[in-house]
């Protein structure tokens, strides 16, 4: 399965969930797609999106200011 | 979050739109300030969506979103808020969307006369017209004040389970809440549009005055947001990070603005948006120089630095607070 980047760094929310969403659309179920972004809010939004959706998010981590999730797409 | 829960427990399939048009609040000065930081606001859209267990849609209108707040045809509000053609606007987004995606009609938590502009008796049909929605839009917390829709005539929905809210007093609202269970939710009333503030719209129309022009793109509206901002003459004005947040806000502009910092002493970071001459950059140095901690020093040093990275030094006495009028605070 591949694994898709988007950079939504300096964007706020609701930008990385409208980037991640779009994103997500073109993508298959079971690809992964990591977001790179910087607005904190983030780490709220966009698991609560994957959740309304049925996406899962696999991983949070956070390297200076960058936060970085890891969704794998739902069916 | 009402007006769905009344649909839904008539056993429809119910999903949610959401528009982003650049000028909606949801947290934007929480992410960029640093004592905000940690405490980042919810986006309440995705956050109702969540409680009601409805997939939600949030769809980028930034582009679009430009002629009706610079050609609104109604007119603004009290600020500049174009709220009559943003709701025909939106509505008729809806419109689009459930063709698009094969949905029968569209539902709005409207209330009659909750709000001044788009939600009295007289404009809630225009709404309704000028979309293009007609009768395919349902508001299900007044429905009993307006003529039935489609889906009420068809008997798609029950207007009888429908409801007749009206005027600004929220308390009808609470009181169906709690009968539904619902115990949280966003607070009422609360501003949701940076178009409904005056300062924030005193600083768009002053970006329009000086630029001649009616226009904006993403960036400028966002940079409205931040920081303190103080419009020497008509060529330039300085936004001037108030605090750390702010000030790393402001960096990830550094390479489409001219921006100073003092080198001296500890400060803010500036950018100058539009086109400053030379003699505009020292007096952007002083006034750089008075929000720093040298702003009693006879002397500070900023550095003035060029999108392309050249950079030089500044050498100037901050000016005093006197010496700032106050029209140049936008």
């Amino acid at each position: 399965m591949s694994t898709k980047h988007i950079d939504a760094r300096r964007l706020l929310c609701p930008m990385p969930v409208i980037r991640t969403q779009d994103a997500v659309a073109d993508m298959q179920p079971g690809e992964q797609l990591v977001i790179t972004c910087t607005d904190p809010g983030a780490l709220k939004d966009i698991p609560a999106w994957c959740r309304i959706n049925g996406h899962r998010v696999v991983e949070t981590r956070q390297e200076g200011d960058d936060i970085i999730i890891t969704v794998e797409v739902g069916a | 979050m009402l007006a769905a829960r009344v649909i839904m427990d008539q056993g429809i399939h119910v999903e949610g739109i959401n528009f982003f048009t650049g000028f909606c609040v949801e947290g934007h000065t929480h992410a960029i300030r640093k004592k905000d930081r940690a405490k980042p606001k919810r986006n309440n859209a995705l956050w109702v969506a969540e409680q009601l267990g409805i997939k939600l849609h949030i769809i980028d209108v930034i582009e679009e979103y430009k002629d009706v707040l610079i050609n609104p045809k109604h007119g603004y509000g009290q600020n500049m808020n174009p709220c009559l053609d943003c709701k025909c606007f939106m509505v008729h987004k809806a419109v689009e969307w459930i063709r698009a995606h094969d949905f029968d009609f569209i539902i709005t938590g409207e209330v009659m006369g909750q709000r001044p502009m788009s939600q009295r008796r007289d404009t809630m049909p225009v709404v309704a017209r000028e979309s293009g929605a007609d009768d395919l839009l349902l508001r299900p917390l007044c429905a009993k004040h307006l003529p039935p829709t489609l889906p009420e005539r068809e008997g798609w929905v029950d207007r009888e389970k429908l409801l007749d809210f009206h005027g600004r007093n929220r308390k009808p609202q609470m009181a169906l809440a709690r009968q539904l269970g619902i115990e949280d939710y966003a607070q009422p009333a609360g501003g949701c549009c940076f178009l409904t503030d005056r300062a924030y719209s005193d600083k768009l129309v002053d970006l329009w005055q000086a630029r001649g022009e009616r226009e904006y793109q993403l960036d400028d509206i966002m940079l409205l947001k931040v920081g303190r901002h103080i419009r020497p003459n008509p060529r330039f004005k300085l936004i001037i990070g108030r605090e750390e947040g702010e000030n790393r806000f402001l960096e990830g502009y550094r390479k489409q603005y001219v921006s100073l910092y003092p080198t001296s002493h500890k400060g803010p970071l500036v950018l100058l948006d539009g086109r400053p001459e030379e003699a505009d950059l020292e007096l952007a140095a002083r006034i750089t120089a008075r929000y720093s901690q040298g702003r009693d020093a006879e002397q500070v040093t900023v550095a003035v630095r060029q999108g392309d990275g050249e950079e030089r030094e500044f050498t100037v006495a901050p000016m005093s607070p006197g010496e700032i009028p106050a029209d140049w605070h936008v």
